[in-house]
């Protein structure tokens, strides 16, 4: 069985797929679809789905429409926007990054760039 | 008065500066970073600590010789509510002094430590969302993006790292092995963790010299200190390629370099932030470590070095410890 935390990306990827607002039941559909419901072949319930998407709206990923029934789930940001954000955090100043999270290059300055290309000269790149 | 106090005041100054000036335009730490790395601790463990107790030395001399007998006759004044008449006003300025850098270390280091995790944890779920875990190498998550980017995430045993279509689309699997190697050093060696406290000194005394000297200083030293790590698995060539690519990858653009052939978006606008801190540029020192490969210290002077850490980290202690020394 995928665990919640798969199902929530896969859930998202499916909603930033379509760009339009789903229903449960056709996002089960499908999941089923993409051989999501495990290794025990046994269907993925519409409530296991409902458990994603309620934990989905609790995080703010996505919005539930509720004039009709049933309940349809739009993502609320794009998946652009959401890969722009994450990536701010690692390349972006923010207070304390390097503790957060450590990363093979630092930020490179205009000044800095230059001092690397003359020490590389013609070794490489 | 004794001169305990002035001592430590003494001392506290020291480190406050000169000390960590004249560490941080040494060219030796590049040769020996770890040696390096234990002395910035030192000299942040020793100055924090003669910095408060010279305050409380000089606040509580009056109500005895030691430590031990004169906090026990300030806990008798407190609790019997009695009149310190033998406590002048500067005195007890000195120990209220003491006692709230002390609380604002502690807090500040707590509520670093608060943050990052808050930090930590939003961004994991983020990764979760847009990465996924690698088929080749376990610990590892792949996101989607054009740049090239390698990072760790700490946390426990939850640590992972975290690479970019990018990055494996540029690199050989050698360098790509030494970008791994890289970043399983920083995990396995701790460095969020000296990352953390130097951070967190940083922002409790922001104006003090030695505070953000040592936080530059330590942020270069664990880059060496997982380069050097490195070094031991994979080959110097990968490592300093790696470092090239990964770096003009990352890099706004030279006006001559604009059409490269790796025809990377331009990520100057995500690299720069009008309100940030300015940046450690750490990279450039990196690969010319790498190019010039220098001999380490000395056995001896490293041995100096350690001894001279340990003595720092002894004196306050000892002034503020031993009884009838005040």
């Amino acid at each position: 069985m995928a665990t919640l935390g798969e199902l929530e990306r896969t859930v998202m990827n499916l909603l930033w797929e379509c760009g339009a607002a789903m229903t449960a039941n056709s996002l089960r559909d499908q999941l089923a679809a993409q051989g999501q419901d495990g290794a025990s072949g046994k269907e993925l319930a519409v409530t296991t789905v409902l458990t994603v998407l309620s934990r989905l709206e609790k995080k703010n990923l996505v919005e539930r429409e509720r004039e009709n029934r049933p309940h349809r789930y739009r993502a609320l940001t794009t998946r652009a926007d959401h890969t722009a954000e994450l990536m701010h955090e690692v390349l972006g100043s923010v207070q304390d990054r390097e503790a957060v999270l450590t990363r093979f290059i630092g930020s490179v300055s205009e000044t800095e760039a230059e001092t690397l290309r003359k020490l590389l000269g013609g070794t490489s790149a | 008065m004794s001169a305990v106090p002035l001592l430590l005041a003494a001392l506290a100054v020291l480190l406050a500066w000169p000390v960590p000036v004249l560490l941080s335009r040494s060219q030796w730490p590049v040769r020996s970073p770890f040696t390096a790395m234990v002395l910035w601790q030192a000299i942040a463990l020793a100055g924090g600590l003669s910095m408060i107790g010279a305050l409380l030395v000089y606040g509580l001399a009056p109500l005895g010789g030691s430590l031990l007998q004169s906090s026990s006759e300030l806990w008798h004044i407190v609790m019997e509510n009695r009149p310190a008449e033998s406590l002048g006003l500067l005195h007890v300025f000195a120990l209220s002094s003491a006692g709230l850098l002390g609380t604002h270390l502690v807090f500040t280091l707590l509520l670093t430590y608060v943050r990052i995790q808050r930090q930590r944890r939003h961004h994991r779920s983020r990764l979760d969302l847009l990465s996924l875990p690698s088929a080749a190498s376990p610990g590892t998550l792949v996101i989607n993006h054009p740049v090239p980017v390698a990072y760790c995430l700490p946390g426990g045993g939850r640590a992972v790292t975290v690479l970019s279509d990018g990055l494996l689309n540029l690199l050989s699997p050698d360098e790509l092995n030494a970008v791994m190697a890289h970043e399983r050093a920083h995990l396995g060696q701790r460095h969020h963790l000296l990352l953390w406290t130097f951070a967190a000194w940083r922002s409790a005394l922001p104006w003090l010299p030695t505070s953000q000297l040592a936080l530059a200083a330590v942020n270069s030293l664990v880059e060496m200190l997982a380069d050097d790590a490195a070094l031991v698995r994979i080959d110097r060539e990968s490592l300093v390629k790696a470092i090239a690519i990964v770096a003009s990858g990352q890099a706004p653009p030279s006006a001559d370099a604009r059409d490269d052939v790796h025809n990377l978006p331009n990520t100057s606008a995500l690299a720069r932030d009008p309100d940030s801190a300015p940046e450690i540029e750490s990279t450039a020192g990196r690969l010319r470590r790498l190019l010039n490969p220098q001999k380490p210290l000395s056995a001896t002077a490293r041995y100096a070095a350690l001894a001279g850490s340990a003595a720092l980290i002894l004196a306050p202690a000892v002034l503020l410890l031993t009884p009838g020394l005040w």
